[in-house]
């Protein structure tokens, strides 16, 4: 589905983002992505959603190459990016067509996204919790096939994130859509992810790939999840983060 | 007075209701806003009464309000009045048409930037009244000198509002456009225009401002009609208290004119996070 083939990104200043990934996802997979911040995750995912086009390599989507955004592509970006003259129900349905029921769809996410009585409310009166669970809606509304995420939920406090975990786990298991997870949260990569990416340096590289072989929905409290979890850890090389 | 002050701030206060309370509020700021002009009239009077304003020179407000009353009361007034609105009216709208059109390409697209835009700039450092000969010498002194004087007016501040607006649109917004893989011009209508509105609103403001000004030259150059008619009149026939009375109008209906667009603006743009929406 998604092929990636020695690909980099370097840019005008001479500064890189990330260098020779090597990746190759087939439909319906789940692939997190770690790594620590600045290894270039987001660069990354600009690349492959076709935004940024000027990386050197190869990136496919279903054999093409990737010049511009593919129509099979969603993206959550690291910020909401909330148009803020549209209100929250008018948001959500932004990347629909103009026929596709807009109003009972995004009222169908508003309600999954915990936004009820939030309809009407412009960007400007949100939190910023909130806006960023307005911009998964708006993306998740759409279903696309391939569904990139840049740190999607952050922003949250833990149960709410669950939430919307468990939301995701739904769309994927309702579309079967292929799905790219920029995390900084172990544990919701071991709960969503079939393989797991380890980046690291700057530029970042893959320094390990991780396959999770564990059926989904898993428990969150799981013991062979955990054992992962340690040796992520130690992959991450946390104490080199800390000294940074 | 400190005791004064202090029911008035507690009261309030007390108020609960928030509609109320901000109905108060406006008339506050309008009220405040009128001080220093009812103190200026009331001592403008004053001393015209007692002779040290000469009447042939400065005749007093009251004179002013008789004469306008006078002058409604023979019906002509409202001629004037709506000859000036109509010239400007129809000049602020070519002017603003033409801003739009060249002022949308110029923002949007690179090519017509590099085509157009040094063209417009060179002739915005022309002063714009020095077209009115140009003007008179092609199209007589009739309707149509006045109505483009007064578009050429117009056109700049609109045209360099639009193009700035377009041109600072956010990048993060338009590749949310990008990745729901929308055409170029939904682009433009969905992302680009609303984004744009803001600096757009306020090139409208600046140039009916400038609308205004031309009018006047408009037709201190030649007219029978109109407000401007009014002060070379009033100039012609030694009368100050017509000048004075044209001038007052010029300020009301520039008043009138700019609160109407300031309306206008604050309805649309009432989702802008500024300092003074912030209650
Ligand atoms: N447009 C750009 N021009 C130059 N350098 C850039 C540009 N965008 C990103 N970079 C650099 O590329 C590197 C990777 O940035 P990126 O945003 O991809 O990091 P990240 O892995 O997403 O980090 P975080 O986890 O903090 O979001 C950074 O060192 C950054 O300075
Ligand atoms: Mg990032």
């Amino acid at each position: 589905m998604l092929a990636i083939e020695n690909v980099s990104r370097t840019f005008s200043n001479g500064e890189t983002g990330f260098k020779n990934l090597n990746l190759s996802v087939k439909k319906g997979e789940v692939i997190g992505i770690l790594g620590t911040s600045g290894c270039g995750k987001s660069t990354l995912l600009r690349v492959l959603s076709g935004l940024d086009e000027h990386y050197d390599g190869q990136v496919k989507i279903d054999g093409e190459s990737v010049t511009a955004v593919h129509e099979k592509i969603g993206m959550i970006f690291q910020e909401p990016r909330l148009l803020p003259w549209l209100k929250v129900r008018e948001n959500i349905p932004f990347g629909l067509k103009s026929d596709e029921h807009k109003t009972e769809k995004a009222l169908k996410y508003i309600e999954s996204v915990g936004l009820n009585g939030f309809e009407n409310h412009y960007p400007k009166d949100l939190s910023g919790g909130m806006a960023q669970r307005v911009a998964i809606a708006r993306a998740l509304v759409t279903a696309p096939e391939i569904l990139l995420l840049d740190e999607p939920f952050s922003a949250l406090d833990a149960f709410t994130k669950m939430q919307l975990q468990d939301l995701l786990l739904a769309i994927w298991q309702q579309y079967h859509s292929t799905i790219l997870l920029v995390t900084h949260d172990i544990d919701e990569a071991l709960y969503l992810c079939d393989r797991i990416l380890i980046l690291r340096g700057q530029p970042g590289e893959i320094y390990e790939e991780l396959t999770i072989p564990k059926l989904k929905p898993r428990g969150r409290g799981d013991a062979e999840l955990a054992k992962m979890k340690d040796q992520i850890i130690k992959l991450l090389d946390l104490s080199q983060i800390n000294n940074k | 007075m400190m005791s004064v002050k202090a029911t008035v701030v507690s009261t309030e206060v007390g108020q609960k209701s928030k509609k109320g309370f901000q109905v108060n509020a406006t008339l506050k700021t309008a009220a405040l806003g009128a001080v220093v002009p009812l103190i200026l009239v009331i001592a403008w009077e004053y001393l015209s009464r007692t002779g040290v304003f000469p009447p042939h020179l400065l005749p007093a407000p009251s004179v002013i309000c008789q004469s306008l009353m006078n002058m409604s009361a023979e019906g002509n007034l409202w001629g004037h009045i709506g000859i000036t609105l109509y010239r400007l009216f129809i000049g602020f709208l070519i002017g603003t048409a033409a801003a739009v059109v060249l002022g949308a390409a110029v923002g949007y697209l690179k090519k017509a930037e590099s085509l157009f835009d040094p063209l417009i700039q060179a002739f915005r450092s022309i002063p714009s009244l020095a077209w009115v000969p140009l003007f008179i010498l092609w199209m007589g002194i009739g309707e149509p000198s006045k109505v483009v004087l007064i578009a050429v007016g117009v056109f700049f501040p609109v045209y360099l509002n639009i193009v700035s607006g377009i041109q600072s649109v956010d990048r993060k917004l338009i590749e949310v456009g990008k990745i729901y893989n929308f055409s170029s011009l939904q682009l433009i209508r969905r992302i680009i225009l609303p984004a744009s509105l803001p600096s757009f609103l306020v090139g409208l403001r600046s140039g009916l401002g400038l609308g205004w000004m031309f009018v006047v030259a408009a037709e201190l150059m030649g007219a029978s009609t109109g407000i401007g008619y009014l002060l070379v009149y009033g100039q012609n026939t030694y009368s100050p208290d017509l000048i004075i009375s044209s001038i007052v109008l010029f300020a009301i209906l520039g008043k009138i004119t700019d609160s109407i667009l300031k309306t206008f603006e604050a309805k649309a743009l009432h989702w802008q996070d500024t300092i003074e929406k912030k209650a």
